[in-house]
């Protein structure tokens, strides 16, 4: 099982070009299978690469030990993207992300349950992944597993009165072992989320219910890789970390532009993609 | 039911160290030998009971066997998606207990009544129902849905009910019915806290002249089925009696079964909750006697309808 404390030595280069490999597939896989939530995958992705090339204490070869990190993708929307990592972290055969969305394949495009190795939730209806997670918090703290529990949230996620019942009983069972990030592009499926349900000030919220909470650049992807990893066992309140994004990020004519929480690139946009991406 | 559902669980909390207690602020007191004996395995989820699914399946995910506790409506129909997508869904062996159902919690009203959570769960894929007739069921169904490691919904009424058994029933299992008493001319098949009811029902039947078999089917999902070919087989007439809406409940599930197997001798009369709710005030009794549920008035149904039957 990887280390964490084996990897003082933090490469963003590394990470960053991982992040970039990430958005690159899983335009391929939204253009191949005219899949939606192209968006929300890419706004998502610096976090992932933190995660599986920083953070997480995983092993392919073992994806069941009992003392691995969880880390569940709440916003299971980004299914694509999780699948990209899981992949190219050695979970999944590389040339399944190919299977996406395709008749019989275990790449569904919202995460199954109990069916791909590295996948630890299902998810798709959203507000469900936080409750798991505290559940898997409190867990392992019974069971005395010096385990993390990491899930990624949407902002427009935040509107699930569940997250807030799962904040207030993380943070009165003192879950120091916990962490949630919130993938704060500004956008729901269908408008603004501050003009949707009134979310700001986020990190006030977050931290009012008990949590650590702190605002990040969740696209710099060194101050997440060093965030999420400095998440501990002993810590007497759980981590929120608020990471303002950019939804589409990474590919210019996506950024922050709504459409692309529906719409599945062309040929020629998978291209241009990929050169804004430094992938070709 | 539920003194008897605390007492088996401190019990079992001791036998096995996965055992984790979650309740929704409700029960006051009555883990109280629970929580002093196992500190560190019970806790007190809050009014939010969404939440509280969601972290008996993250605990069943990671090991553990949790037991999901509160009144009946608001740990089935206020978390069903929930129950659905993070229990079912992951098969995680959560074990979710109710209290107060059918119409235990008469006087608080239509807010505290639950005669629909067995049609809502057992149409979920990897759920077992389980309604107990008594205490002595009550113990016997928690400890068989802990070795059971799948998810388990448990039923039960509340405090106070008249007892059947004299000890947990050797031969219970899930998914098989327990017969306690045999006759030719009607067989009663009882689901959750009905079964004393449905004892007197028979009772007043035998005085009747009328011969009644009753079995306690306290396993709504899977049926007994082959209890009721024999059943079916054996008696003109099989009666269901549920604290329960008729749309969706046991009496359905068993209509399914006759219709899904062509069983063409017998015939079925479902009793339970007709469709509507119920809106007056007074205890569980009086509203029982309101809805048809009386041992009277199942009675009286059973014999009006072996005479239609014997007319036509």
């Amino acid at each position: 099982m990887t280390n964490t404390k084996d990897h003082n030595l933090l490469d963003t280069v590394l990470l960053q070009r991982k992040a970039a490999q990430l958005r690159g597939r899983v335009v391929e896989m939204s253009h191949k299978a005219r899949a939606a939530h192209l968006a929300s995958c890419l706004s998502a992705c610096d976090v992932l690469a933190a995660a599986y090339w920083h953070v997480l204490n995983v092993n392919p070869a073992t994806p069941d030990a009992p003392e691995r990190d969880r880390f569940i993708l709440s916003k299971g929307h980004a299914a694509a993207a999780l699948y990209a990592a899981l992949a190219y972290r050695g979970f999944l055969p590389e040339e399944e992300l190919d299977s996406f969305c395709q008749d019989g394949g275990r790449l569904a495009e919202h995460p199954p349950a109990n069916l791909l190795p590295g996948v630890e939730a299902a998810t798709g209806s959203l507000g469900h992944g936080l409750p798991i997670g505290v559940g898997m918090a409190m867990a392992g703290r019974i069971r005395g597993e010096r385990f993390r529990v990491f899930a990624l949230l949407s902002d427009g996620e935040n509107n699930e009165g569940s997250v807030w019942e799962a904040a207030m009983l993380a943070s009165a069972q003192r879950l120091g072992n916990l962490c949630v990030i919130v993938d704060y592009n500004k956008w729901q499926a269908t408008a603004r989320s501050n003009e949707t349900l009134e979310l700001a000030p986020l990190r006030d919220k977050w931290a009012a219910f008990g949590w650590d909470a702190r605002e990040i650049d969740g696209h710099d992807i060194a101050a997440l890789a060093v965030e999420m990893a400095a998440v501990g066992y002993e810590a007497a309140r759980p981590v929120a970390l608020i990471a303002h994004t950019i939804k589409g990020k990474g590919v210019s004519f996506m950024e922050d532009d709504n459409n692309w929480h529906y719409r599945a690139p062309t040929a020629d946009e998978v291209a241009a993609a990929h050169e804004e991406l430094g992938l070709v | 039911m539920r003194n008897a559902f605390a007492n088996e669980l401190t019990t079992l909390g001791g036998e096995d160290n996965r055992v984790v207690m979650l309740s929704g602020d409700i029960g006051n007191r009555l883990f109280d030998k629970f929580r002093a004996k196992h500190p560190d395995r019970f806790f007190n989820c809050g009014i939010a009971e969404q939440n509280m699914m969601g972290v008996a399946a993250g605990m069943a995910m990671s090991g553990l066997r949790p037991i999901a506790y509160t009144i009946t409506p608001f740990v089935t129909t206020r978390c069903l998606e929930q129950i659905r997508t993070d229990v079912c869904y992951h098969e995680a062996p959560v074990t979710i207990v109710a209290v107060g159902a059918g119409l235990a919690y008469a006087g608080l009203g239509p807010t505290h009544h639950s005669c629909e959570d067995i049609s809502f769960l057992r149409s979920i894929p990897n759920m077992t129902v389980v309604c107990p007739g008594d205490e002595w069921e009550v113990r016997a169904a928690l400890r068989a849905a802990i070795a059971d490691d799948r998810p388990c919904y448990i039923r039960m009424g509340k405090k106070g009910e008249p007892v059947v058994h004299d000890s947990i029933p050797a031969d219970f299992a899930i998914g098989r019915a327990l017969s306690l008493r045999k006759g030719r001319d009607v067989c009663l098949l009882s689901t959750g806290n009905m079964l004393p009811e449905v004892l007197e029902a028979a009772d007043l039947l035998e005085k009747e002249g009328i011969s009644a078999s009753v079995a306690s089917f306290h396993t709504v999902k899977p049926l007994d089925e082959v209890y009721l070919a024999t059943a079916f087989a054996d008696h003109p007439l099989i009666v269901t009696v549920e604290e329960h809406s008729v749309i969706g409940g046991f009496g359905a599930a068993v209509a399914e079964w006759l219709i899904d197997t062509g069983t063409r001798s017998g015939s079925l009369l479902r009793i339970g909750t007709p469709d509507r709710f119920y809106k007056l005030s007074g205890e569980q009794d009086f509203a029982r006697e309101q809805l048809g549920l009386s041992a009277q008035q199942i009675a009286g149904r059973i014999v009006e309808t072996r005479r239609q039957k014997e007319a036509s």
